[in-house]
């Protein structure tokens, strides 16, 4: 094997050069000069981008690894620039998202000494990252990125911190890279037992009401169209997961809508008069399950998942496949009966004309005088025809757009699911931008979330990302308000907000905007802004008290799903 | 549901802050650990965690399964108290002074069948493995003669089946691990 003598800091950005990295999300500081003073001599080879905070950096590597299938990568500096990265990590364990976040640490020797901007970067980081490692000497850097790369991206994917200590940047050694295809204790792909597939195959094949669920599972392996293929010839109804969401298009007859708390009123309702439920690389979030006893009474549940951890968690399975779910479809496929069930098809459809009188009507097509966040999600449809990419925030303004949202490819959607991070948005944006350039991509986010990470407008600005941003601003922390009216006697703890100029922001960054208040002037508001070439914030002044819906309230059953 | 204690076992590589790793699992969900012992195994270079913790069996099941999800451990699962043989040991110094004013001492240590270890003019060391209410019924008895000191360690246990669970996984994990291609 060719060697060559170089800094632990070169063999940072060469072992990243090897493992296909072409751009970085970061932010310098003392503990990680080294790395960044090399990364000027490899410009033309990493583009390195700036964020103006390193939550946002971690929020850009997510967005840039959700929309590319590619890793997301994060480099920071020791002490506050790695605790900054907290929510990031916390945010992508939760969502299964593919990071790698470098952080700079003190010199080896200082370690345990309370050294100017230390911080146990191990120990915080521990519970939030599928893998973390402190690296001390600079030759263990490649070997520690390889392993880093292998288990980010196999498996259930998550995020890996690596943290390296200054004098292992500057220290020489003889390099080589080597890619990591093996850990010993990691069970990146479970042996699909066929035994499993056959029985499943069996339950479906003598179901009468079943409904698939799908999740995000279908997305990280790759198995959009095995799922078609398995749906269309079982002839099943699909609902999907807010992560789940673009996995099958909203076109498609198949499929269903939005699962749980304010996901569509049919799978919702149906799930308790299903007599099988297929979960495909989904995990049973309260936020999907409800009141979990009072989850699917009548059905028996078959789970397809590559993570032996999420199975039998939340709810019992009475099969279980755990394996890869591109293989577990590919394998079921020649086992299933051709089916077409359109009396029970027909039952969702009915489910939907009586969410769409209720609900649905009134939101995108809406009588009363003030804006829907609804209705500018419909003229964005209009427009885009379902060839954005949606970015979301957290809250109201997310459930409408991940309902409303036209899809027609995958992972068009990048919303914090589990986590549920306010500021998300912004940033997030930003890196799937960066990781899908061709694409037009639209955010929505809220008066209150934007705000968390107001300052990465700067990086949009830097960067002339083209990004369209919505503002749905009600002047209020909208979701938690909805909670309040309902749940807590209309009491508005500390929702209300007095906004700033959101414009003037926006062009005091450079990024030029416009805001508007009423119908008439929302399509060609619209269309300005689709017509605009570089970042774009519209803001839509809509409804104060808007409510979503349907709702299942918190600790309620699926059953008890409300329309009002 | 009702707790019971369970006698959960890991195998892991040797890596720095997998002890916390591990740990994190329990206090997340607010779950107490009675008794801990790590130490190498049989195999060189791959250890053996043995946590005692009193728990739900519902709640162990996705305890182990976090544990074993943990990307350097090896292999986890746990016992009930019929599926194991286990010890505990425990240190007692009591002054040399009440060890020869009688033969308490010395019957107490035949009964419970605890050995001297060593004899000061100061102290007595006696050492007994057992369960713990074994070694916790002699430090009762011995209590009169004004015990110096007293500790006991975590559980140390190994199974009745027949067969090594690790050596059989290590087995399992050579013959028929996939490897994963990546592009």
């Amino acid at each position: 094997m060719k060697t060559k003598k170089i800094s632990g800091s070169e063999a940072v950005l060469l072992s990243l050069l090897e493992e296909g990295v072409d751009t970085i999300f970061g932010y310098p500081g003392g503990a990680i000069m080294p790395v960044y003073d090399l990364l000027y001599d490899y410009q033309d080879k990493i583009n390195h981008i700036l964020t103006r905070h390193e939550q946002g950096a971690a929020h850009a590597a997510q967005g840039y690894a959700r929309v590319s299938g590619k890793v997301g990568v994060c480099m920071v500096t020791s002490g506050p620039g790695a605790t900054n990265l907290t929510t990031g990590l916390a945010d992508a364990m939760l969502d299964s998202t593919p990071i790698i976040c470098i952080s700079g640490q003190v010199h080896a020797p200082l370690l345990g000494s309370d050294a100017f901007q230390e911080t146990d970067v191990m120990g915080f980081s521990m519970p939030i990252t599928k893998w973390n490692i402190q690296v001390t000497k600079a030759e263990d850097i490649p070997g520690a990125i390889a392993k880093a790369f292998f288990i980010a991206t196999t498996g259930r994917p998550g995020p890996v911190m690596i943290d390296i200590t200054k004098d292992a940047q500057f220290a020489e050694f003889d390099y080589s890279y080597e890619r990591c295809n093996d850990v010993r204790s990691y069970v990146p792909r479970p042996i699909l037992q066929m035994e499993y597939v056959e029985k499943a195959a069996d339950l479906i094949n003598n179901a009468k009401k079943p409904m698939a669920l799908v999740g995000q599972g279908v997305i990280l392996s790759g198995a959009e169209k095995e799922m078609l293929a398995f749906l269309e010839k079982a002839g099943i109804p699909a609902a999907w997961t807010l992560l789940g969401a673009s996995s099958i298009p909203t076109d498609h007859p198949l499929n269903v809508g939005m699962l749980g708390m304010h996901g569509n009123y049919g799978p919702n309702i149906k799930t308790n008069e299903c007599d099988l439920l297929i979960a495909l690389g989904m995990r049973f979030d309260d936020r999907v399950t409800g009141k979990v006893d009072t989850y699917g009474t009548l059905a028996k549940i078959v789970h397809f998942e590559i993570d032996p951890a999420e199975v039998n968690k939340n709810v019992i399975a009475d099969v279980a496949v755990i394996a890869d779910i591109k293989e577990t479809l590919e394998a079921i496929l020649p086992l299933i009966n051709q089916n077409k069930r359109d009396e029970w098809l027909n039952q969702f459809k009915i489910a939907y004309q009586y969410e769409y009188d209720k609900v649905i009507k009134n939101d995108l097509h809406p009588e009363k005088e003030e804006l829907t966040m609804g209705e500018v999600v419909r003229r964005v449809n209009e427009r885009m025809n379902g060839e954005a990419i949606c970015i979301t925030d957290v809250g109201q303004h997310q459930m409408i757009a991940s309902r409303y949202f036209k899809f027609k490819n995958t992972r068009s959607l990048v919303t914090s699911g589990g986590l549920g991070t306010m500021g998300f948005g912004l940033p997030a944006a930003f890196g799937a931008q960066t990781g899908a350039p061709d694409k037009t991509v639209v955010l929505f986010v809220g008066d209150g979330g934007i705000q968390m990470t107001i300052q990465e407008l700067g990086t949009i600005a830097q960067n002339k990302a083209k990004i369209k941003i919505i503002l749905l601003n009600n002047n209020f922390l909208g979701m938690v308000r909805q909670w309040q009216q309902l749940f807590f006697d209309k009491r508005y703890s500390s929702t209300e907000l007095v906004n700033p100029d959101f414009i003037t922001i926006a062009k005091g960054f450079g990024i030029d905007g416009n805001t508007v208040e009423t119908r008439d002037k929302l399509d060609a508001a619209i269309d300005e802004m689709f017509n605009f070439d570089g970042p774009f914030l519209l803001e839509v002044k809509v409804e104060k008290e808007g409510n979503v819906f349907p709702m299942v309230a918190a600790g309620a059953s699926v059953s008890d799903v409300r329309l009002d | 549901m009702e707790e019971k204690e369970f006698t959960l076992i890991a195998f892991s590589e040797n890596s720095i802050g997998l002890l916390n790793r591990l740990t994190i699992i329990f206090t997340r969900r607010h779950l107490n650990i009675e008794s801990l012992t790590v130490s190498e195994s049989a195999i060189q270079g791959i250890y053996k965690f043995t946590v005692v913790v009193k728990a739900s069996k519902t709640l162990i099941e996705k305890v182990v399964k976090q544990i074993e999800k943990v990307v350097d451990v090896l292999k986890a699962f746990y016992l009930c108290e019929d599926e194991i043989i286990y010890q505990e040991i425990a240190l007692y110094k009591v002054p040399t002074e009440a060890v020869t004013r009688s033969n308490e001492i010395e019957a107490l240590v035949r009964k419970h069948n605890a050995r001297i270890l060593e004899i000061t003019p100061d102290y007595t060391a006696i050492e007994k493995t057992g369960h713990k209410d074994e070694t916790q019924h002699l430090f009762d008895d011995m209590k009169k003669f004004k015990v110096m000191q007293f500790t006991r360690s975590g559980r140390v246990a190994i199974t009745k089946a027949r067969r090594e669970r690790l050596s059989e996984y290590l087995h399992k994990l050579d013959t028929e691990k996939l490897t994963v291609e990546r592009s």
